[in-house]
Parts: structure tokens; C-alpha cells; sequence
């Protein structure tokens, strides 16, 4: 899958998992998607590199809607919107 | 008669605290991760343990990363912060009445490239906030003084300390090792970011033990390897003992009050009395310290001694920090508080307990005196001193 770069996304929540490593990522995607309403926005901070191809991954194989990712000074922010 | 001092070194298990524990040793001894139902009994054990905890400083139970010492979380905060934070500055400051796992881990960032300022302390061994303050530069990204020395007792003012490290985006962690379970601790009250316990301190096992985290601040692991604890400390929990420090966590909290009153009536008695033996100093801070804790430098004489011959009379006391104990060198933390060399080798320490009572500080106050005339006959400085 492709990487989208994006920025100025307004989040209506946000998870700081920097530090955490493998599998945190998906974790914790995990229970923050669970705990949303459809059509809102998570945004994840991570420093975890595998969390690259990782998390568009399980976007696509969950049915959520990965919007992009944008890359701060030590960490990148990915946006996930939830579908299902 | 046997009399334990010694309440800083360990404490005795709350049988209420082992009896909750003995279902996490036998039948529930799942492993939390397990998805069937003996694990999700002790992966629910932990987070009811959680709670208790939590409730005892007053935090939210997601700010509970539990460890297996007060070494580990102390060890946790210092190099966790430290290198979460090291975008922004390299420098941290600790004080130098601080337990080993603090000044060893800071010692160790030293190595890596941060740079550390030793805080001094007063003739009490209390940090002045002014020098925190002052001392703080653009690079300070991490301030940690303990709570309470466990040495010599002093409180320290860490809620005047919090405040001026939030006034400059600093992390602040307080070593509560000491004091969380003994007298009463608020984190948001305190105002600190980070704050490490540990159950033995309060009638809670060995092996158990925490570190509050607040919201939002980042941490680097210490162990890797698993999801545990939010991936935060890798590894299988030790659920009996998580279990137990869970329940001692809720009997401190109600039984803090009637602990503290008894506890210092015994320490009062103790001061009071041994302060009348000739050349027997209090350390520490006379009023602004632990409950329980009773501390002295006793004049020409050495703590090793004192302690060999208390515990042949079946009372067990400490000298000075375990470490400082075993490689019988001068205790830094007298030496930072201004006690002459050989003053500090006099070193003794009573700490108070629930078990204790009049009866025995009856005994050891008929004992003690006995026992530092006996050791300053002995002593090569008699001569002199007389």
C-alpha cells in the first residue's frame, strides 16, 4: 500500500504511544477504534518504524479508512478514521 | 524479647495481605494474556490491584505501571524520562540525599552524555526550592528528589519543588519509596509527573511495586519485550504479588491515620529519650520528618557495632543505607548534610512499626544506653572524650 502524506488533520482523539514498540501499535489501534463513533478520527503518535506498513495494513484488512500519515521531528502521526 | 526497628528496610506481610494472595499462588495461577478464563481472572485481579493502588495517591489506575522494586521504578523514571525528553535538553538534577537507585542511574546517564547537578541540602538534609530554581538552566529537562530520605527521615518539600519544575516545562519525579503507604501522598496535590512506591514499605510483599506515570508524559521502557503494563514493562506479571500490594495499598489507606499516631508516639518517646544520652545527635529534620523514623549519630563509636550488639539483645536496627552498611564506608547522605566523617561511621536508625509497642521501646531504651557505654569503654577516642 501506498504511504499519504497529510497534515493540518483535526483528530477527535489521539493515542501517544512513543517509545512503545511492537505490537503496541496495533493495540492499541485496536482499542481506541473500538472505543469511537463511526466517522471519527484517531490519531496515533508512534515512533515504531513497522507501524509504516502496519497500520495502512490493518486499516484495509478491518475496513477503516486510513488517511495519511504525518511525519514531526522524532515521530510521525498517523490518521484513522473509523468505518466499521 | 525480639524487637524489630527496621521498618525501612522491610516490613512484615498483613496477614489480610497474604490471605488475598494465596489464590494467585495456587488455583488462579494463570497468566494474565491467557484469553480463557484463568487468565482473564488474574489479568482482572491486576487491574483491581490497580485501582487500590491508584486510590492510595490519589491517581487514575492507567498511571499505575506496576514494577518488582522501588530500584526498578526509580531506575524506570530517571533513564525513561531522561532519554524521552533528551530532544529538548540533557540535563537533569537529583539531590544528593537521594537512595542509590537515583544517583547510580544518574551516574549512568552522566556516562551517556547528560549532564547532572548534585543538589546540596541544609544541616536537615532538606532541598531549598530557591536552588532548584536557580540552578535550572535551558537544557533541564528532569528534576527527581525523594519524598523522604530513609536514612534520616527528612520530608522533603516536594510540592514547592513540583511547582517551580512545572513553571519551566521540567518532568518531576519524587522517590515516594518512603513515604507512599506511611503518611498520606496526593499526586495532584503534590503536583509531581512521575512518583515510585513499593509494597514491602506498607505491609505489602516484596516484589511488588510501582511507578506512577501522568497522563501524557512519555517514558522509554526499561524492559522490552512484551505488551505487559501497556507495553510500558515487559515481562509476566507477578500476580500474587501485584494482588498483595493491591490490598495493602487498601488497608494503608484506612488505617493510615491510627498507623501514624501510633508510630510517632513511639518515635516521640524514642527522640526524646535517647537525646538525652551524652553525644547522641538527631539527623535529620526534627519536626518535618517520617512518622515512624528515628535516626542518630551516636559520638565515638561505630554503627556496626551498636548493631551487633542491639541484635545480640534481640533488637534489629540499621545503620545507615544497606549499601553504605555492607562496604562500611561513611554514608553520603550524613556527609551531605555536614556530619563530620567520624560521626557519620556512629550511624543508627530506628523505624517503627505496627507490631511495635511500649513494652519494647521500654527495653530498648534501658538497653541502648547500656550499650553505647560498653562500646565507648572499648573505644580508643574514651580517653580523650573523658
Amino acid at each position: 500500500m501506498q504511504l499519504k502524506f497529510v497534515n493540518n488533520v483535526k483528530a477527535d482523539i489521539t493515542a501517544d504511544i512513543v517509545y512503545m514498540m511492537c505490537p503496541m501499535h496495533l493495540l492499541k489501534l485496536d482499542e481506541m477504534i473500538k472505543k469511537m463513533d463511526k466517522g471519527q478520527i484517531l490519531e496515533i503518535l508512534t515512533d515504531y518504524d513497522g507501524a509504516l506498513e502496519d497500520i495502512p495494513a490493518w486499516c484495509q484488512k478491518t475496513g477503516n479508512e486510513f488517511i495519511g500519515i504525518d511525519e514531526d521531528e522524532d515521530y510521525y502521526k498517523f490518521y484513522v478514521r473509523k468505518l466499521n | 524479647m525480639k524487637c524489630y526497628f527496621d521498618h525501612v528496610a522491610t516490613n512484615p506481610l498483613h496477614p489480610d495481605v497474604l490471605e488475598a494472595m494465596m489464590p494467585y499462588f495456587k488455583e488462579e495461577f494463570g497468566n494474565p494474556l491467557s484469553i480463557y478464563e484463568l487468565g482473564t481472572k488474574a489479568r482482572d485481579a491486576i487491574e483491581r490491584a490497580r485501582a487500590s493502588v491508584a486510590g492510595l495517591i490519589n491517581a487514575k489506575p492507567s498511571t499505575i505501571v506496576f514494577t518488582a522494586s522501588g530500584a526498578e521504578s526509580n531506575n524506570f523514571a530517571l533513564r525513561g524520562i531522561a532519554i524521552a525528553r533528551q530532544a529538548h535538553g540533557k540535563h537533569i538534577m537529583v539531590s544528593k540525599v537521594e537512595h542509590h537507585s537515583i544517583l547510580n542511574a544518574a551516574r549512568f546517564l552522566e556516562k551517556s552524555g547528560f549532564v547532572v547537578t548534585y543538589l546540596p541540602v541544609d544541616k536537615y538534609g532538606t532541598v531549598d526550592p530557591d536552588t532548584v530554581r536557580s540552578s535550572i538552566t535551558k537544557e533541564t529537562t528532569l528534576i527527581s528528589i525523594t519524598h523522604a530520605s530513609s536514612e534520616i527521615g527528612t520530608i522533603e518539600p516536594i510540592k514547592e519543588i513540583a511547582a517551580i519544575a512545572k513553571e519551566h516545562n521540567i518532568a518531576f519525579h519524587a522517590d515516594g519509596v518512603a513515604t507512599v503507604g506511611n503518611i498520606p501522598v496526593d499526586v495532584n496535590d503534590l503536583g509531581v509527573d512521575a512518583l515510585s512506591m513499593a509494597a514491602h514499605q506498607f505491609y505489602g510483599p516484596k516484589g511488588a511495586a510501582a511507578l506512577y506515570i501522568k497522563e501524557g508524559l512519555r517514558i522509554v521502557p526499561l524492559i522490552y519485550g512484551g505488551i505487559q503494563e501497556g507495553g510500558r514493562r515487559a515481562g509476566t506479571e507477578n500476580v500474587p504479588a501485584i494482588v498483595g500490594m493491591g490490598k495493602a495499598a487498601e488497608i494503608a489507606q484506612s488505617e493510615m491515620s491510627r498507623r501514624i499516631d501510633h508510630v510517632r508516639t513511639l518515635r516521640d518517646r524514642v527522640i526524646e529519650a535517647l537525646l538525652r544520652v551524652p553525644n547522641v545527635y538527631l539527623t535529620g529534620h526534627p519536626e518535618k520528618r517520617l512518622p515512624h523514623h528515628a535516626s542518630f549519630v551516636v559520638e565515638f563509636i561505630e554503627g556496626e557495632a551498636m548493631l551487633l550488639m542491639l541484635a545480640m539483645k534481640g533488637i534489629y536496627a540499621a545503620s545507615g543505607s544497606a549499601c553504605s552498611s555492607k562496604a562500611l564506608k561513611s554514608s553520603p547522605v550524613l556527609l551531605s548534610i555536614g556530619t563530620p566523617t567520624a560521626l557519620a561511621q556512629g550511624s543508627i536508625v530506628f523505624t517503627f512499626g505496627e507490631q511495635n509497642n511500649n513494652e519494647q521501646i521500654e527495653y530498648l531504651l534501658q538497653e541502648f544506653p547500656t550499650i553505647v557505654s560498653r562500646l565507648r569503654e572499648m573505644s580508643p577516642f574514651s580517653k580523650g572524650w573523658q
